[in-house]
């Protein structure tokens, strides 16, 4: 089951400067872990230590936020497009969570 | 170095302006590879914070699509600090991820003198850079002015010694 998989600039380091890569999974959970067994530590980019998805990572089914569709648990199909975008946030107030997202 | 058109600096401003309190935030986009910001964005704070910002997922997807159609990128991405000063802060630097933008930052905190500048932050490093403001036009009824903060090394002072 192909899903093509876009990934961002800050991320290309683990796809050797691919923009786009070929995934496979039934959920995004899946496809994370097969992205990894290929660009090894690109998951780990991407989710928390306790193994949910970075609040301030954006993961998009064609064109819908993960976070309204199941989060790793979002059912992929064949077919779909799946976009990775780190979010654009940050502000005058710091907080610890906000070091997670760097790895 | 950042290099940006005036009209385009006082949109930024004038954004950050009439969000105030609330931090105000967008991006400048431009030509993939120019390094030259043609495209203001101003976009939403989801956020609606005085000491936080961030994008609304689905417009930066949106958004991000329309520049990748158009061969763009965001050249600059830029927010307000309404009550600090214009330097990233820690959760900015967590945050920053697009290695290749320049980041804006506006201080809205005195309300006649706006502070604004420009870093690079990669892998958690931040280096500021001067900004260079092209197509500025003197104008003598102007009610507020820039201080631009930059770094030591390119600080050209307008009156040298000795001379």
């Amino acid at each position: 089951m192909a899903i093509e998989v876009r990934i961002p600039t800050i991320l290309r380091t683990y796809t050797g400067g691919a923009k786009t890569v070929e995934g496979a999974g039934d959920t995004i959970a899946d496809l994370l872990s097969d992205l990894d067994s290929r660009h090894s530590g690109i998951k780990a980019r991407l989710l928390t230590p306790e193994g949910g998805l970075h609040r301030f990572v954006n993961v998009y089914v064609n064109d819908e936020d993960v976070r309204f569709l199941g989060a790793l648990d979002a059912k992929l199909n064949d077919g779909d497009s799946v976009t990775i975008l780190p979010a654009v946030a940050g502000g005058a107030f710091a907080f610890a969570a906000a070091h997670a997202l760097r790895g | 170095m950042l290099t940006i058109d005036a009209a385009i600096l006082d949109a930024i401003v004038a954004h950050a302006r009439r969000d105030h309190p609330d931090e105000a935030c967008g991006i400048v986009a431009g030509p993939a590879g120019s390094d030259s910001p043609t495209r203001h964005v101003p976009m939403a704070n989801a956020a609606r914070s005085m000491t936080f910002y961030e994008f609304d997922s689905v417009e930066q997807l949106r958004l991000w699509r329309e520049m990748d159609d158009a061969d763009e990128e965001p050249v600059i991405v830029y927010h307000s600090h309404t009550a600090t000063e214009a330097y990233p802060s820690r959760t900015d630097v967590s945050f920053a991820g697009e290695p290749n933008a320049h980041y804006l930052l506006v201080s809205t905190r005195d309300p006649e003198r706006t502070e604004i500048r420009s870093f690079r932050i990669v892998d958690g490093a931040v280096t500021e850079e001067p900004v260079q403001v092209v197509n500025a036009v003197v104008d003598s009824h102007a009610v507020q002015s820039y201080l631009f903060g930059q770094s030591p090394t390119t600080v050209d002072y307008e009156c040298r010694a000795g001379s």
